[in-house]
């Protein structure tokens, strides 16, 4: 009996393994292939000094290992397209991140103590933001800025600002059920308390609601960031001639591109991982200060 | 989302004893309005003019008169179109039953046999989608490259092929899957499987009993949360399928990339969204039944 369980643990333990692998060889390719040669034909007929400011068109076949070179990482820094599009995705995200926040924190605490009958056309249409592909949101979105502009000269033209306005449909709608999830799951004894002590509603809510909220708030506001900056379907349709990070890896990818991209990926990747893991340091002290906290909303 | 579910129910309870209170503290309604405004402009307005535009006329290059002109959805009836509608169903369908064959042991093996690794096997479940999807798409393109060591030293040559699409359906929405399933699994009772064991239950019985029947409807809500976006891929097919084999959501893109036929495009638009519609419609059926039955 003992036996079997074990082979069946191992088993399990073994097909993980494999799966994860899966996850990640993905991830290691692109970090290894950012320290790729051009292909040695391609490094032949080039006579720049700098092998990494060969263009895109002459590289030659760069899927297959030609070589160790780590100029992609400074070439990458300093391209004229890559950097100004990671900015702006950068900017759109942040600015996203904050509206949809903000939106989803209102609905939230509104909605989690309304009567189902009230709450439930609202429920739908969160949940309809959600089901609708991406595609038909872009291009529905596209149809209607474009309409928009046409009859009301104020509405903005294509470009950073459309991008912002169709991104935060889903945006909002995530974070409002993140949100309104940690809200609902933690009670109102400690608010209810509050009141009885004398607290007005705003003081409440600043003093006892809000900083209870904080982590859902802070996972809300990440997810929506994540979701914002590596999005290419609605940008793609809603851009105008604006230029974000994944139209820009696109258009490569399609027509074209060299190891400065993996490079960048790579660096973004390393940051990212840096901030996690600084996060979750900061977390773990922070808790063992306060004493036992109720688990994270989700595990982002 | 399945997380976002599932809680109203288990924190709906305390608020049902209704004890007499000195006061209930609530939000004001008016709270909801900047959103609701938010969805009424800018999904809502949307929605409306794609489907006014699905029953306009083309009249010309990217001119456009509005009326009822239902040619649009007629088109589609036709074999070309319907094949890529069949194809797309297809491929999301078989995706999702792929996603789960090879997510459904990783969230158990998860639940069941870690403990103090338990979150970190979590955390790397999701740390692909920290890197940009089109990168992880792009780095999938060079493993199955014509030229690459999968194509040359092991005969796997699927570039631009069905399967690649199929790879990289489940490589990218593995993750989705396996978080509301690994959920599901961590509520559940093991002990209920050590007693159906010692009452003479085989191993393989009591995970089917037991086991697959508690985490059924975390199973369905994960299927649901990769099946809805796989149907509307757009990047993948491109990407990995290199034209060749086209999704509905690539067909929808051209009419307003390439071809500027905006009403074709928008039928497109509304007759992916009626096919879906029925998968979710059943979801919700389901789901409400079990409620009903406590299962």
């Amino acid at each position: 009996m003992r036996k079997r369980r074990l082979t069946a643990k191992h088993a399990f333990t073994a097909w993980a393994v494999v799966v994860y692998g899966f996850l990640f060889l993905p991830i290691l390719v692109m970090a290894v292939f950012a320290f790729n040669k051009p292909s040695s034909a391609a490094l032949a007929g080039f006579h720049g000094s700098n092998s990494c400011s060969i263009p895109p068109a002459q590289i030659g076949n760069i899927t297959v290992w030609n070589g160790f070179t780590a100029c992609w990482f400074s070439a990458g820094l300093h391209d004229p397209t890559y950097i100004p599009a990671i900015v702006t995705s950068l900017q759109i995200a942040a600015v996203a991140a904050i509206i949809s926040t903000v939106l989803g924190l209102c609905a939230a605490l509104a909605l989690a103590r309304m009567k189902p009958r009230l709450r439930a056309p609202f429920d739908a249409l969160v949940y309809l933001t959600l089901v609708v592909p991406e595609i038909v949101i872009a291009v529905a979105s596209l149809i209607f800025f474009v309409q928009a502009r046409n009859y009301v000269h104020a509405f903005p033209s294509l470009g950073k600002v459309t991008i912002l306005i169709g991104q935060v449909v889903f945006n909002a709608s995530v974070t409002m059920l993140i949100i309104r999830a940690r809200f609902v799951g933690m009670g109102d004894v400690l608010e209810e308390a509050a009141y009885d002590l004398g607290s007005g509603p705003l003081a409440t809510f600043r003093q006892v609601t809000l900083p209870r909220l904080m982590p859902a708030i802070v996972a809300a506001a990440l997810l929506s960031f994540t979701f914002s900056f590596d999005d290419y379907v609605v940008p793609a349709f809603t851009n105008g001639t604006t230029n974000t990070w994944p139209i820009v890896l696109y258009s490569a990818v399609r027509f074209g591109l060299t190891p400065a991209v993996n490079a960048l990926a790579t660096i973004m990747l390393g940051i990212t991982l840096a901030a996690v893991i600084v996060t979750a340091v900061m977390l773990r002290r922070s808790r063992v200060r306060v004493g036992p906290q109720e688990a994270p909303v989700l595990p982002v | 989302m399945a997380v976002a579910e599932k809680t109203p129910d288990v924190a709906a309870a305390p608020a049902a004893t209704r004890r007499r209170r000195s006061f209930r503290p609530h939000y004001p309604a008016w709270l909801v309005a900047p959103s609701l405004l938010y969805y009424t402009v800018f999904f809502l307005g949307p929605m409306a003019i794609l489907v006014a535009f699905s029953l306009a006329t083309q009249r010309g290059f990217g001119s456009l008169s509005y009326g009822f002109d239902t040619s649009q959805y007629r088109q589609i009836g036709s074999s070309l179109y319907l094949t890529i509608f069949e194809r797309t169903l297809l491929m999301a369908g078989l995706g999702t039953v792929a996603t789960i064959a090879v997510g459904y042991p990783v969230a158990y093996w998860m639940a069941r046999y870690l403990s103090t690794y338990k979150m970190l096997a979590l955390l790397l479940i999701v740390v692909p989608f920290w890197t940009s999807f089109l990168i992880r798409t792009y780095a999938l393109k060079i493993i199955l490259d014509p030229h690459g060591y999968l194509a040359r030293d092991l005969g796997i040559n699927i570039l631009y092929t069905k399967y690649a699409v199929a790879v990289g359906l489940v490589y990218n929405y593995l993750p989705l899957f396996i978080l509301p399933v690994f959920a599901s699994l961590e509520r559940m009772d093991w002990t209920l499987i050590e007693a159906a064991t010692d009452l003479g239950a085989r191993p393989f019985t009591a995970f089917r009993e037991i086991t697959l029947r508690l985490t059924l409807p975390g199973v369905v809500t994960g299927a649901l949360l990769v099946f809805i976006p796989m149907t509307g891929e757009y990047i993948i097919p491109n990407i990995l399928g290199g034209g060749n084999y086209e999704f509905v959501g690539n067909l929808i893109g051209d009419q307003f990339n390439q071809a500027q036929n905006q009403p074709f495009g928008s039928a497109l638009s509304i007759g992916l969204m009626a096919a879906l519609s029925v998968f979710v419609i059943a979801y919700i059926l389901v789901a409400t039944k079990e409620e009903q039955f406590g299962a």
